[in-house]
């Protein structure tokens, strides 16, 4: 990426982690990434990928380096910022629209404007249906689908989304995977996404960074130069299963 | 009409008093050792004024001592759930006073409040109280780390956590904490009167009563406190269970498992 540092939303400067009395979690780490971007931060479990999506939204403390979110520190960063995490962390005791809701309070929108905005992601994700259902009543890519509308209903520039389909059945999973990016292209944000999913990474980005446990480092970026627009059939087309081929073979020797 | 669930258990239940009532005539038990179905059943009737008077008073001081348990059961879960320096602090002498048992402190209070409904009360209130602080301590703290960082991701303040999160999580756990509290209630005030119940003419409840009976020998008279007590205990325990179905009932997963997909 050229571009100067000042025009990147998410600039991460030698980042370490560490707790006291235990190895390093995360060492030495740098990322830029460009608004509109779709990152994906593939990695073993264990490699720090969570912890690094933690601390660029300022829920975990960092022990040294910088992370700027948008020019500003994560914690003042946050009114830009939606987190996506791996369980649908819905209050079982909303309904749906009020689940959604929640994030409007937090930005303190006047009841009055709610309703409306609340009703419009519902149907941007598809969901205007079950408006008034409880959690209990929802099946997991239902739950997940509610937590991407509350995440997206306050439009913001950052998403940070945390392994968010990994509890899913690989139906339902592609499913979102291809809802996921129609939503990006009618709303442009810029996406940080962690999976442990090469097929999922390749689908969804157009950057992979493949990171290695023992420190947490960066290992390696793969540009994935398919077309914007993708839909279901490309994962049948040769350059999609190349890119998978490449990605796995370059995963794989960072475990030898 | 009976709801067909309710059917079978109700069948057993006569069957149960049929043999219970033959077994008597059979055997020719005397009536202070084991009265029949029939006379006790006749003696609630003609002292139902009796029996009402005492319900009324245990009553009042199950009811009392429960709601007494329910708000500083809470309070105290509240002012739990705010530090674990806090918890580390009193929460082991709130498991202790779940150990002592309240009989060998009885005496203690009656010196204390004297004899009376403020003594039973107290006693109702102290077997009652630490299922609720329990509980509800539990309900306040057992929150998901991600809903934790949700909240902090919307720059939630501490009122929005615990109004909007902690309070709402925690309500099905309160409300097993009442329900436990609910027929301990009763317990206490029973174990209380037996203790400081007022002899004063016409005003013992059913406790008193019962030691009352005893010393008569009136078995039959025994066995219908039994029942009313059994009454109060039920009666207590589906109010909070109704205010329970109120409360969570449309949210949580204990209800009912209506799904879509």
């Amino acid at each position: 990426m050229a571009s100067s540092p000042s025009s990147q939303i998410i600039s991460i400067a030698n980042l370490n982690k560490e707790y006291p009395n235990s190895k390093p979690v995360i060492r030495d780490l740098s990322l830029s990434v460009a608004p509109g971007e779709f990152v994906s931060v593939l990695g073993a479990s264990g490699c720090g990928k969570s912890t690094l999506l933690k601390m660029i939204a300022g829920l975990s403390p960092i022990s040294g380096g910088s992370i700027r979110i948008d020019g500003r520190a994560p914690e003042g960063a946050r009114d830009a910022v939606s987190f996506v995490f791996q369980d649908s962390t819905l209050l079982p005791w909303r309904t749906v629209a009020r689940n959604v809701e929640l994030s409007l309070e937090f930005e303190q929108v006047p009841r009055p404007q709610r309703a409306s905005r609340v009703a419009a992601v519902l149907k941007l994700v598809g969901l205007e249906e079950v408006h008034d259902y409880y959690p209990r009543q929802l099946s997991g890519g239902m739950k997940m689908r509610v937590s991407l509308a509350r995440a997206l209903v306050t439009t913001p520039r950052l998403l940070l989304m945390d392994e968010p389909f990994g509890a899913l059945d690989a139906m339902t999973r592609n499913r979102l995977n291809e809802e996921l990016l129609a939503l990006k292209a009618q709303q442009q944000w810029t996406t940080l996404f962690v999976t442990h999913s090469i097929t999922e990474a390749v689908f969804l980005s157009n950057r992979i960074i493949l990171m290695g446990a023992n420190p947490g480092r960066i290992c390696e970026e793969v540009m994935i130069p398919l077309p914007t627009h993708r839909t279901a059939a490309l994962r049948g087309d040769p350059a999609f299963l190349d890119l998978v081929g490449q990605v796995s073979r370059s995963f794989g020797a960072l475990h030898l | 009409m009976i709801p067909s669930s309710w059917r079978l258990p109700l069948l057993t239940f006569c069957a149960v008093l049929l043999l219970w009532e033959l077994s008597v005539i059979v055997f020719k038990v005397p009536d202070y050792l084991v009265p029949s179905p029939i006379e006790i059943g006749g003696l609630v009737r003609s002292r139902l004024p009796d029996l009402l008077h005492a319900l009324l008073v245990t009553g009042t001081e199950a009811v009392g001592g429960f709601l007494l348990s329910a708000v500083v059961g809470v309070a105290v879960g509240l002012f739990f759930s705010t530090s674990s320096l806090i918890r580390r602090c009193f929460y082991p002498y709130v498991v202790l006073l779940q150990t002592i048992p309240i009989i060998a402190i009885s005496p203690l209070i009656l010196l204390w409040l004297g004899n009376g409904s403020a003594s039973v009360l107290f006693i109702s209130f102290l077997i009652s109280v630490p299922a609720v602080i329990v509980n509800t301590t539990q309900g306040l703290i057992s929150i998901e780390p991600n809903l934790l960082n949700l909240f902090r991701m919307g720059n939630a303040g501490v009122a929005a956590v615990l109004f909007k999160l902690r309070l709402p999580h925690a309500l099905p756990h309160i409300f097993v904490g009442l329900k436990i509290a609910a027929g301990a209630s009763v317990v206490g005030a029973l174990v209380g009167e037996t203790f400081a119940g007022s002899s004063s003419l016409g005003a013992g409840g059913l406790g008193y009563s019962s030691i009352y009976a005893l010393s008569q020998l009136d078995t039959p008279y025994l066995f219908a406190i039994i029942l009313t007590s059994s009454l109060l205990g039920l009666l207590l325990f589906f109010a909070v269970v109704v205010l329970e179905r109120i409360m969570v009932g449309s949210w949580h997963e204990s209800v009912r498992g209506d799904r879509v997909d």
